[in-house]
């Protein structure tokens, strides 16, 4: 399958995310600049990490007018996959193309360090090769990862199973505390109502090899391989 | 049109930094304080035919990228002039 990568100014895991893909899931993958309206072929695209236009105002509310993500919502629209990480997640909120929005972490300071989350659904094109209860470890490193939606809507979305992810303490228990920047129901990642749209502030592309401490994040991008073979 | 934009965390949602500052004052001595809320002001000058076309601007400008109605409440001010 083809992936592509949105490159914006400022976003800084990019290369990651094609290194892991091309040299350790030996897949098809090309960067294309923000500033390009076509996404060629896709199968699946990724708004990487970073801080995209400096983070003004908020968090990827800039980044959300770049030409490419007409191209993006189309895509989007038309079933296409997309993956957001980090600031790709908030990105893909601000756009509207995930409910709920990151603002500030609770502690104010930013976390960098290795997450512990639980697999909640894995009827999805990204966690199908995972089961329910799962636990992954997975870099986190962000300053504005606190997940917050309208009380109804983060009802609805535990219902429909959009929360994909969710943080848990160290010895895998889920309450208050084992989420580390304060996320509404300690949530990692959510999908949009059609599965198609997935956005996480763990960094899967950074948990590939044993060398860099975890190899979880493999079986992330390998879901959406197995989606669409 | 002279335009002023407030853009405050929207009630309810936990405001840390807010708090950390409400709490800083605190420490400093100046005791009473309470709702405190950091927002963003936003100024800026507008052509439009009226204020009330001005004020429907602003309001999308709003809308659509100066505040997150998610998790951020506005207000503004449109002065002639």
């Amino acid at each position: 399958m083809k992936w592509v990568v949105v490159r914006f100014p400022g976003s800084l895991d990019d290369d990651d995310v094609v290194y892991a893909l091309r040299e350790v899931l030996a897949q098809d993958v090309s960067i294309v600049w923000h500033r390009t309206e076509s996404l060629g072929a896709a199968d699946c695209v990724v708004l990487p990490g970073g801080f995209s236009y400096g983070d003004y105002l908020r968090c990827g509310a800039i980044a959300r007018f770049s030409p490419i993500m007409k191209s993006v919502k189309r895509f989007a629209t038309e079933g296409g996959l997309v993956l957001g990480i980090c600031n790709g997640f908030q990105i893909l909120c601000e756009a509207h193309l995930l409910p709920g929005a990151l603002t500030r972490n609770e502690s104010l300071s930013f976390v960098c360090e290795m997450a512990t989350v639980r697999v909640e659904n894995r009827q999805t094109p990204f966690t199908n090769q995972l089961e329910i209860g799962d636990v992954l470890r997975l870099p986190i490193k962000h300053g504005e990862g606190r997940y917050v939606a309208p009380e109804h809507e983060l009802r609805q979305l535990e219902e429909r199973g959009q929360v994909l992810l969710r943080y848990v303490a160290n010895d895998e228990s889920f309450g208050a505390g084992s989420s580390p920047n304060g996320s509404m129901h300690a949530i990692a990642g959510v999908a949009n109502e059609r599965f198609n749209v997935f956005g996480l502030m763990p960094h899967p592309e950074h948990a590939v090899e044993a060398l860099l401490g975890s190899t979880d994040g493999r079986k992330i991008f390998e879901s959406i391989t197995a989606s669409r073979t | 049109m002279r335009v002023r934009i407030f853009v405050t965390p929207r009630q309810g949602i936990l405001d840390p930094q807010g708090r950390a500052v409400e709490t800083a004052l605190g420490n400093l001595g100046f005791s009473g304080v309470s709702d405190l809320h950091v927002g963003r002001y936003i100024i800026l000058t507008l052509e439009a035919p009226s204020k009330a076309a001005a004020e429907e601007t602003v309001r999308q400008m709003c809308e659509q990228l100066l505040a997150n109605p998610v998790i951020e409440d506005y207000r503004f001010e449109v002065e002639p002039g």
